[in-house]
């Protein structure tokens, strides 16, 4: 790991992919110190927002040893039903070379888990085990996607929990209530929480 | 239960307190009050803890009545105010009778002026805070006329202070560099020029325009990752954007440097035309 920092308050964790930065994720989440006010996972980073005791934080990262997904508890994925409509249906089967149903039922098909939240409250980025659905993001970002559209971006699956502007690959919707500030807690796509997509 | 009720907002007001940490990893930002130095001195002021939300109001222009007995004070840009049409002053505190307007003009300087009153302003919290992230949409909508403000329970011990100095405007605000200040050709551009304030300046961030852009190394793709308050991100232009309480989680563009954190407050009082200088600082104390 590259450790940086992130001003006086904060340090940025930088690790070579994303397996290696959930597992450590993982294991900063699970031995938390008072000292840490929140934790950052991203793509390939970890930001880690402290109270000013950088060195006592730093010790902390250092002696960290990450976590492998098999030692959690083996929790039953959450469902979420989608309806295969999306306008880019068509596009990201052009771009994998699969037939429409090949992707639907790659993405339906294979179990994913939340690797980090960000872009809006409770949209959680998640990533598979079939490399196959892999595209890039559209050209031309929409100003407007609606809530509950289900996209792909880069290594990535998401869902988006309210309308928003925004340049995922649609590929289909659901109704699922991702997120509810009056619920706890409020998002259900949380980092580490598995999810299997249900073709309506 | 008394309370304010809201005769004019102004271009944007807010009710913010000290915003909801530990909430990133869904995607949920801190937010809070984008001075939290004057906020914090606004709460003293009336015997609050700084905890309490206070009427965050930007560029001025906010009228309240008061609905029963109010202990307030302002704090933050320096501004004209006025109790029923007569000159009072910030920094202090105003005792307003049942039906007394407060009024709080333009900031001769700086941007944003903090309303507290005693017991804090009383809106329902969502996870933990009042305040209102306008990047993500939680929290109370903006103060808008009409609205009725509640004023809450939370005083605790009276008075804390009398009065308070207004903090003193800086030569310079001070950055430490990275964590990507090794994406750029050079990070003197960035100490050795005045950047200005753009019209592009909100809760989330202010833009700032300078003579020499920032230069990359190399244009490679940076993958997202997180971001703090007063970090100055630099996009592709070369043009930093310096980010406020409502910032993005995550961001995609590489971070020069990290305003420090004793000069955070400054940053929030940053008004369009303002020209700023940053100095270098590392990380040692001192």
């Amino acid at each position: 790991m590259i450790v940086h920092d992130a001003g006086d308050r904060a340090l940025l964790v930088e690790f070579p992919d994303l397996t290696e930065t959930m597992a450590f994720y993982r294991a900063l989440a699970d031995s938390t110190i008072e000292d840490v006010e929140d934790l950052v996972p991203a793509a390939r980073t970890v930001l880690v927002r402290h109270n000013g005791n950088r060195d006592r934080v730093l010790t902390w990262v250092r002696d960290t040893e990450p976590s492998e997904a098999t030692t959690e508890l083996t929790v039953e994925p959450i469902v979420i039903p989608v309806v295969y409509d999306g306008d880019d249906l068509h596009d990201v089967a052009d771009a994998t070379g699969l037939t429409v149903a090949e992707v639907v039922s790659a993405h339906s098909e294979q179990t994913w888990t939340v690797a980090f939240g960000g872009f809006a409250p409770g949209f959680g980025y998640l990533v598979g085990t079939d490399a196959r659905l892999h595209v890039p993001r559209r050209t031309r970002p929409r100003t407007t996607v609606p809530a509950g559209a289900v996209g792909l971006a880069g290594e990535f699956s998401g869902v988006y929990p309210r309308s928003s502007p925004g340049g995922w690959q649609l590929i289909g919707s659901t109704d699922a209530p991702l997120w509810d500030a009056q619920r706890d807690p409020p998002a259900m796509l949380r980092p580490g929480v598995t999810v299997r997509f249900e073709k309506l | 239960m008394s309370s304010l009720h809201v005769l004019a907002s102004g271009p944007l007001c807010t009710v913010q307190d000290r915003g909801r940490p530990g909430y990133s990893a869904i995607g949920v930002g801190r937010s809070g009050a984008a001075d939290v130095r004057a906020h914090d001195a606004a709460n003293r002021l009336v015997g609050n803890s700084i905890g309490c939300a206070t009427l965050e109001s930007t560029l001025g222009g906010l009228r309240v009545r008061a609905h029963g007995r109010v202990v307030a004070a302002v704090t933050g840009a320096p501004s004209p105010v006025t109790i029923n049409g007569v000159a009072d002053g910030m920094y202090c505190t105003i005792v307003l009778a049942d039906g007394d307007e407060l009024f709080i003009g333009t900031p001769l300087s700086g941007l944003r002026t903090y309303l507290a009153v005693r017991g804090g302003i009383g809106v329902e919290p969502v996870l933990g805070s009042r305040s209102t992230d306008t990047m993500s949409g939680l929290g109370p909508a903006p103060v808008a006329a009409g609205d009725n403000c509640p004023v809450g329970d939370g005083s605790s011990e009276w008075p804390a202070e009398h009065w308070a100095l207004p903090p003193e405007r800086p030569g310079a605000i001070s950055v430490v560099l990275g964590p990507r200040a090794d994406w750029f050709t050079d990070t003197e551009s960035l100490f050795a020029q005045d950047w200005a304030v753009t019209a592009d300046a909100d809760r989330v961030g202010v833009r700032l325009d300078g003579e020499t852009p920032l230069k990359r190394t190399s244009s490679k793709e940076l993958p997202s990752e997180g971001m703090v308050v007063g970090a100055l991100q630099v996009p592709p232009d070369g043009m930093p954007v310096v980010f406020l309480a409502d910032h993005p989680v995550t961001g995609g563009y590489p971070v020069i440097g990290v305003v420090r954190s004793f000069d955070i407050p400054l940053l929030g009082q940053l008004r369009p035309g303002d020209s700023v200088r940053f100095t270098l600082r590392d990380l040692a104390p001192g």
